[in-house]
């Protein structure tokens, strides 16, 4: 293990961003999937 | 008579320091009960694995071949008991709330990159930031499958900081929030979710993030499968036994097991210091990257959200979630955000199994 390793850190910094972007959208489409299981009626509710 | 002292000289100055970090970690599960279901099993290990000529290392080592090390047994099954600990509703009645568990895994990729920065092979890196999930099973499955050098450290950081929830979020709160914002009320809109939503959200959440990162399937396979068996309404003698008998009988094994690689001329290195840095590090990032995505979204939003629950994200189920309530009991004593806490708190755990399964994604 080196220290200041910025050849390691560019490498890395791309996944950053694929990551965040990766959840959010994960996230994005179970938010989705909920609100459309919430918005079918309830039969007992009826 | 040589025996006796022959033993006692093969003592190293490592192997004390050893003995002295398992005392820590047992006064703290007992006097300060910080985790105790793991860190007391975790301390007493660690002295176990540093006796000189440890006969009990052989054993211990064992059930890490077949626990830890074979398929990761141990932290999936102890997923199973969890999920069948919790209680999605909170996040199904708004779920919206699951944005906040996505913003507060952004530790896990700054830390990645700070471990990088800092030398760390990527592997190792990517292991070491996803002590920032605040989830020991996720930590211990991900840094096993990379075949990270620091399964140790990274198992005691995961746990520790989990227990110092308490502690570490809320200066990093206070600092991120004004006095006004955290006085924010927010009103809990109890709606009523059906029991064919809380059947079908576990068996939807595997096969979607299956579909997105199959790595990371037998992490929100298991979590949701002990949902499903809470959920159902025909199994509650294995939801119980799951919440409590199967989790319980797990985390002592897990516990005693993670000691073994805890070994004296193994664990005290600067790496481990480093990573034990890094792992708060992710900590607090997670927490500013939950409150921060709660203060943009009050530029757009009519109904303001008290940005404190944010940082509820952080999956370490349930302290973060009490942190958030207290603090904002603190601020105003009718100020109760623990239902919009827990909600976003149980989101966090679902996130931070996405984030593990995108890291091993990346990674393999």
């Amino acid at each position: 293990m080196d220290i200041f390793n910025v050849q390691f850190l560019l490498d890395s910094l791309p996944y950053m961003g694929k990551g965040m972007l990766g959840i959010f959208v994960v996230t994005a489409v179970i938010v989705t999937v909920v609100n459309a299981l919430n918005s079918i009626p309830d039969k007992k509710n009826k | 008579m040589e025996v006796l002292y022959e033993t006692l000289l093969d003592v190293t100055w490592s192997q004390v320091a050893m003995w002295a970090i398992g005392g820590l970690l047992i006064y703290l599960a007992i006097a300060k009960e910080m985790e105790p279901t793991l860190l007391l099993p975790m301390g007493f290990g660690a002295i176990l694995v540093n006796l000189p000529h440890s006969g009990a290392a052989g054993v211990i080592e064992h059930l890490f071949d077949i626990g830890i090390n074979g398929h990761e047994l141990f932290p999936l099954i102890l997923f199973i008991g969890i999920g069948a600990m919790i209680d999605f509703e909170p996040l199904l009645t708004n779920p919206k709330l699951m944005f906040f568990g996505a913003a507060a895994q952004f530790g896990i990729f700054f830390t990645l990159c700070a471990a990088s920065l800092l030398g760390f092979e990527i592997n190792d890196a990517a292991s070491i930031a996803i002590i920032g999930a605040a989830d020991g099973p996720t930590s211990i499955f991900v840094a096993q499958v990379l075949e990270s050098n620091y399964l140790a450290p990274i198992m005691v950081a995961a746990y520790s900081y989990m227990a110092l929830v308490p502690i570490v979020q809320p200066p990093i709160i206070k600092l991120c929030t004004t006095k006004k914002e955290r006085k924010i009320k927010m009103t809990y809109k109890g709606k009523t979710v059906s029991k064919r939503t809380k059947i079908l959200f576990p068996i939807i959440i595997t096969c979607i993030v299956g579909l997105v990162a199959p790595d990371a399937v037998a992490l929100i396979g298991f979590l949701m499968f002990g949902n499903l068996i809470r959920e159902c309404g025909v199994l509650n003698s294995l939801s119980e036994t799951a919440q409590k008998v199967l989790a319980n009988l797990i985390t002592i094994f897990l516990g005693i097991t993670i000691a073994s690689q805890m070994k004296a001329d193994e664990f005290i290195n600067k790496e481990t210091f480093i990573i034990i840095i890094l792992g708060l590090v992710a900590f607090v990032v997670d927490t500013f990257g939950g409150v921060m995505l709660a203060k943009i979204m009050n530029l757009f939003l009519k109904e303001k959200i008290n940005p404190m629950i944010g940082a509820a994200g952080i999956s370490a189920f349930p302290m973060s979630a009490r942190v958030v309530h207290k603090l904002g009991l603190e601020e105003d004593n009718q100020n109760f955000l623990l239902m919009h806490s827990i909600g976003v708190n149980v989101s966090g755990q679902v996130a931070s199994v996405i984030a593990g399964g995108l890291i091993l994604a990346f990674f393999r």
